[in-house]
């Protein structure tokens, strides 16, 4: 399993790159295996929207399962990634470059203090996988 | 090989029913408002009979062999049910027509509330919701009417057990209630700990599917019962597994506020492929005046000589509609039929083997599969499709493996709470001999799972089409024929 | 009675379980409630049913011997004998919702086959596998396009000549979303206003428009400039259509509709005294991941074979539970089978040829009741197959003669709108002959003169 060491992830498995005050977020190579084939993905936020970190700023869908993707942390939304709509398979195949869903101006960057780094969420993974 | 569809086949100029020339003179059509282009196929009528009837012999069904799909009381529906719905007193009767002339179908929507008042315990009944899942609607919608109606406005939670229908919780997302998840305790009952926990005066109402969808009797049904009941609140019985409680115990006595029945699961109504349904619900007194209108009644008393007026009557604080007129009607007659052709006695010999059958294969296969929650059950019971010495094997597997041997696959994955989960409810209607086969076949499909994996891994393997990429089709989205009119 | 046990077969089974009795498979039961005396009549024998519905049955004055004008949303169509033929398969009838698509290939294609036919006869690009109802269809639009705005337009402008059940139901289905608005149909409104009278109430908070085509009655509009207005508010039109009308008049699609809902009862159903019926549910591409309910889709097989199966149930109750958006778990599976059948075999000729007769036959009777003492047509539109007329006395009562004659007489308008006393809603189909239209005249003729 894929858990590149600059992110940060949350215990609801999305990942956080953060660049000056900007976040990106997407979901980790762990949920999307588990969820197994994405057929679609909606982004429920706009551009320009404040939003508060444990919102919904996604949904994914499999064939056999449905996930809410949930903000980790607070600000506004510069950016959302229009391309997923049609190209929902690359959440699979590229989970932390194609796949990133939303990017958000920090309004509090101490939430990231709460996050977990690569090796506590490789351990995170590896509790849950019994 | 894959049939053509029906645009495919399609011939200019061929023509599968003809009509008469028009008999009065020929009014001036709307120009403005005429369709250029009427893009649909031109068959015979040999063409679509046999089209159709193909496509039918690619269907498993009731009439084709057993079908133990657990949750779905997959029970033989008898044709003299289909004969009297057709009838042409029924049939060809105008929804709106004037009471006077409808006499027969009111009293017979009349006595078939009566009836399921009495099978199940509860003081009114609607006929109108159109299934199981708008009956559901129907109840929650009642619940939240009837606090409102008492200025009980800060009911805002629903309480739903773990092991419930997912309709339980769209349900009362739809209806703007918050849902309460409570867990299962170990041996398969609702948690009686958890339950207290949020027990409080947000508390509108419980939805409880008793035998729940493990296939057991509640032991505390009473408790839960009178938990909600001190909190203020009401209990909402899902009606899907009445088929095990007939004649056994009714609802209404254990407390339940309101229920909704599945004619088509309890009382052999078919299932059609999908549909159409039909989900009546039941009510105490006290919430009688919410119910969706307008139902069947009694307009004008009868007395020796005459019979009484059956006309159309609204109750006092009605929801409101719930679909257009009153019901599935034809549904109706068919499970009308099927009550008077089984009387007191009948219903309570339904629901004993219905419990038997279950029993029966459970102590059949409980040395071969793991059981959830092994306890006497009710109507079905869950079996986990899983080996620890046969690891890759999965309860899809198994259910695909079944279809080899003509035998319909259980529910599968459901309910969620248990590991990889085979629902099994064989109904009444089947016999020793059938249940000894399908016994008999598992058995053998546990052993395959150990000796040979791939058999199971490539099943099916003698039906028209094999596991299909389900993947392909979400992402590809094709929801309709090729046309060559709109090519 | 259909339980096949033998009292030995019974007996070998409760030892196999390692009971004694029945009644001991009952022991979680509370014992004070356990084995109720159920006071139902005593069991009949097939014939002795047979007999009990027949009479049943027979109580009732049903649209074989009576002449039928009367619609309102439920219609008197020919249906051909091919359709339910193939309805009485039990491989169809007594199949389950397709979950295990290998052995449901027949339920699914003909679904298949039935959104397609839907989607061409509405000119819409997707339709689902059919709801309960076309009342239920409406509501189910509504609920849509609260979501599609998640929640955010708080307005439903509903035309009142869009069918009242269809009205009360959307009622019913809106009254769990807060701080909800619907309006259009207010008693003060005008029930004959015309679409541009809808045009002002729309606004940047109305999520949709929901108008009837033909409307309930049965005027036909263009709503291209309704559509324009609605789309420039940013909101969806829903149009609630007759499928028969369809055959000849131009599809909603052509005009802007987002979502076309209507009752497929006229394709081929019987009245069944008000069901089970057909609810159309077409959109435009937009929304298909927004659809309730099911719907069917082509792949393949790992052997590259053609197949189809049940697709986007993701979005559905038993994977989403309390965030779906729907509860719905069936279609009408069979009664869409029905439709399917029905359109096929009359096909595009066919389709056209029944709504014209109705068009002919439906102008034929207005313009001679127009001619009657006492009687005129009241409304200023084109129509398809229905008309109000103005009557000289009250519907019932006219009503109540024409049954003398065998006649079912039209909808009595002052049900659902009080102002619209002596206004009667009447609908002529391929059903009904000019000797039959005649008579009607003849007996309102005379009605006029008691």
């Amino acid at each position: 399993m894929n858990i590149p060491a600059n992110l940060k992830y949350a215990e609801t498995d999305e990942w956080v790159l953060v660049e000056g005050n900007v976040a990106t977020i997407g979901i980790s190579d762990h949920a999307q295996d588990q969820l197994s084939d994405i057929v679609f993905v909606e982004i429920v936020v706009s551009e320009g929207d404040t939003v508060k970190k444990g919102a919904t700023c996604a949904t994914l869908e499999s064939v056999k399962a449905a996930a809410d993707v949930n903000l980790p942390v607070s600000g506004k939304v510069v950016a959302i990634n229009e391309d997923l709509a049609q190209t929902p398979e690359v959440v699979n195949s590229d989970p932390y470059g194609k796949a990133w869903m939303v990017k958000v101006e920090l309004a509090n960057p101490g939430e990231l203090t709460g996050m977990m780094d690569a090796a506590a969420y490789e351990k995170y993974c590896a509790e849950r996988s019994h | 090989m894959s049939d053509p569809t029906i645009f495919e086949m399609s011939s200019p100029g061929r023509i599968g029913a003809r009509f008469p020339e028009p008999d009065v003179p020929l009014a001036e059509l709307p120009q403005e408002f005429l369709r250029e282009n009427l893009p649909m196929p031109e068959l015979s009528e040999i063409d679509v009979i046999r089209h159709f009837t193909n496509l039918s012999r690619k269907n498993y069904a009731i009439d084709v062999g057993f079908y133990p799909l657990g949750s779905c009381t997959m029970k033989y529906n008898p044709r003299v049910n289909e004969e009297m719905a057709r009838l042409p007193g029924f049939a060809h009767t105008h929804p709106l027509q004037p009471i006077e002339t409808v006499q027969g179908n009111l009293a017979m929507m009349y006595e078939l509330q009566e009836w399921l008042k009495e099978i199940s315990g509860f003081k009114a009944v609607t006929l109108q919701p159109a299934a199981g899942a708008q009956g559901e609607f129907t109840g929650v919608m009642i619940i939240r009417a009837y606090h409102r109606s008492r200025g009980d406005l800060q009911r805002t939670k629903i309480i739903i057990p773990d092991s419930a229908h997912g309709t339980n919780p769209a349900t009362s997302a739809m209806s703007g209630f918050e849902v309460v998840p409570v867990p299962t305790d170990a041996d398969g009952n609702v948690d009686m700990a958890a339950l207290r926990a949020v027990c409080d005066e947000h508390v509108a109402g419980l939805m409880l599917t008793n035998p729940n969808t493990l296939g057991l009797f509640d032991c505390n049904v009473k408790e839960v019962v009178d938990l909600i009941h001190n909190c203020g609140g009401l209990v909402y019985g899902d009606g899907a597994n009445l088929n095990a409680l007939l004649g056994i115990v009714r609802p209404g006595d254990l407390g339940f506020d309101v229920m909704h029945y599945n004619l088509h699961k309890t009382f052999s109504t078919p299932h059609g492929g999908g549909g159409p349904g039909s989900g009546p619900v039941g009510v105490t007194e006290a919430l009688a005046e919410f119910l969706p209108g307008p139902i069947a009644g009694i307009v004008e008393e009868g007395d020796e000589e005459m019979a009484p007026l059956y006309g159309w009557v609204m109750p006092a604080k009605s929801i409101g509609r719930v679909k257009s007129f009153f019901g599935q009607f034809g549904m109706m007659v068919r499970a009308y039929t099927y009550i008077s052709m089984y009387g007191p006695d009948g219903m309570r010999s339904i629901a004993e083997h219905a419990v038997l059958n279950a029993n029966y294969l459970l102590a059949r296969l409980r040395d071969t599969y793991k059981v959830a929650y092994d306890r006497v059950c009710m109507h079905e019971f869950v079996l986990e499709g899983h080996f620890a010495d046969a690891p890759e094997i999965h309860a899809l597997d198994i259910a695909k493996r079944l279809i080899d041997y003509n035998i319909h696959p259980p529910t599968n994955y459901f309910p969620l709470i248990v590991k990889e989960a085979l629902m099994i409810e064989p109904t009444e209607t089947e016999s020793k001999q059938v249940l000894d086969q399908f016994a008999e076949v598992m058995v053998k499909i546990a052993e395959e799972a150990r000796t040979s994996p791939e058999l199971l891994k490539s099943a099916p393997h003698n039906t028209p089409v094999g596991r299909l990429d389900e993947v392909k089709a979400a992402r590809d989205l094709v929801l309709c024929c090729w046309v060559p009119d709109k090519a | 009675m259909y339980i096949p046990h033998t009292d030995a077969e019974r007996e070998a089974m409760l030892r196999t379980i390692g009971v004694k009795s029945l009644d001991e498979l009952f022991q979680d039961v509370p014992a004070e409630f356990r084995f109720p005396k159920l006071d139902l009549p005593p069991a009949l024998t097939e014939m002795e049913a047979v007999a009990q519905l027949q009479e049943l049955a027979g109580a009732n004055e049903n649209t074989r011997d009576l002449v039928c004008f009367l619609g309102a949303g439920a219609y008197n169509h020919f249906i051909p004998a091919a359709v339910d033929s193939l309805l009485r398969r039990g491989e169809f009838f007594t199949a389950y919702t397709p979950y295990q698509p290998e052995v449901a290939q027949g339920t699914l294609q003909a679904i298949f086959e039935y959104q397609s036919l839907v989607a061409n006869l509405t000119g819409m690009d997707v339709s689902n596998a059919s709801h309960y109802d076309g009342a239920t269809a409406a509501a189910e639009a509504a609920v849509l396009a609260y979501h599609h705005f998640r929640g955010k337009r708080g307005k439903i402008v509903l035309s009142p000549s869009l069918n009242p059940m269809f009205r009360a139901t959307v009622r019913t289905y809106m009254d769990g979303y807060e701080g909800l608005v619907l309006t259009g149909d207010e008693a003060s409104v005008d029930p004959f206003l015309t679409p541009e009278d809808l045009i002002p109430m729309v606004d940047q908070n109305t999520s949709m428009v929901a108008v009837q085509y033909p409307d309930f009655f049965g005027r036909v509009f263009d709503y291209t400039a309704l559509a324009k207005a609605v789309h420039e508010a940013g909101a969806l039109l829903v149009v609630a259509v007759n499928p028969t009308a369809l055959g000849m008049l131009k599809a909603p699609g052509e005009f802007g509709a987002d979502i076309v809902v209507g009752e497929g009862q006229p394709l081929g159903i019987p009245m069944s005294f008000g069901g089970p019926y057909l609810g159309l549910f077409a959109t435009k591409n937009d929304f298909i991941r927004k659809i309730a309910g099911r719907l069917v889709g082509e792949t393949v097989d790992a052997q590259g074979r053609r197949g189809y199966v049940l697709t986007l149930t993701a979005r559905e109750q038993h994977i989403r539970r309390e965030k779906a958006t729907s509860n719905i778990c069936t279609n009408q599976g069979l009664i869409a089978l029905a439709s399917a059948v029905y359109m096929s075999l009359l096909g595009k000729h066919g389709l056209r040829k029944v709504a014209e007769l109705c068009y002919h036959k439906a102008h034929y009777a207005a313009s001679r009741i127009n001619q009657i003492e006492g009687y005129s047509l009241c409304a200023n539109a084109p129509f398809f197959h229905e008309f109000v007329v103005c009557c000289p006395k009250p519907v019932s009562e006219i009503n109540a003669h024409l049954l003398d004659h065998g006649i079912l007489g039209g909808y009595d308008l002052s049900k659902d709108y009080p102002e619209l006393s002596n206004h009667m809603l009447l609908a002529v189909t391929e059903m009904n002959s000019k000797e039959e239209i005649d008579m009607l005249c003849d007996v309102l003729a005379e009605v006029n003169h008691e």
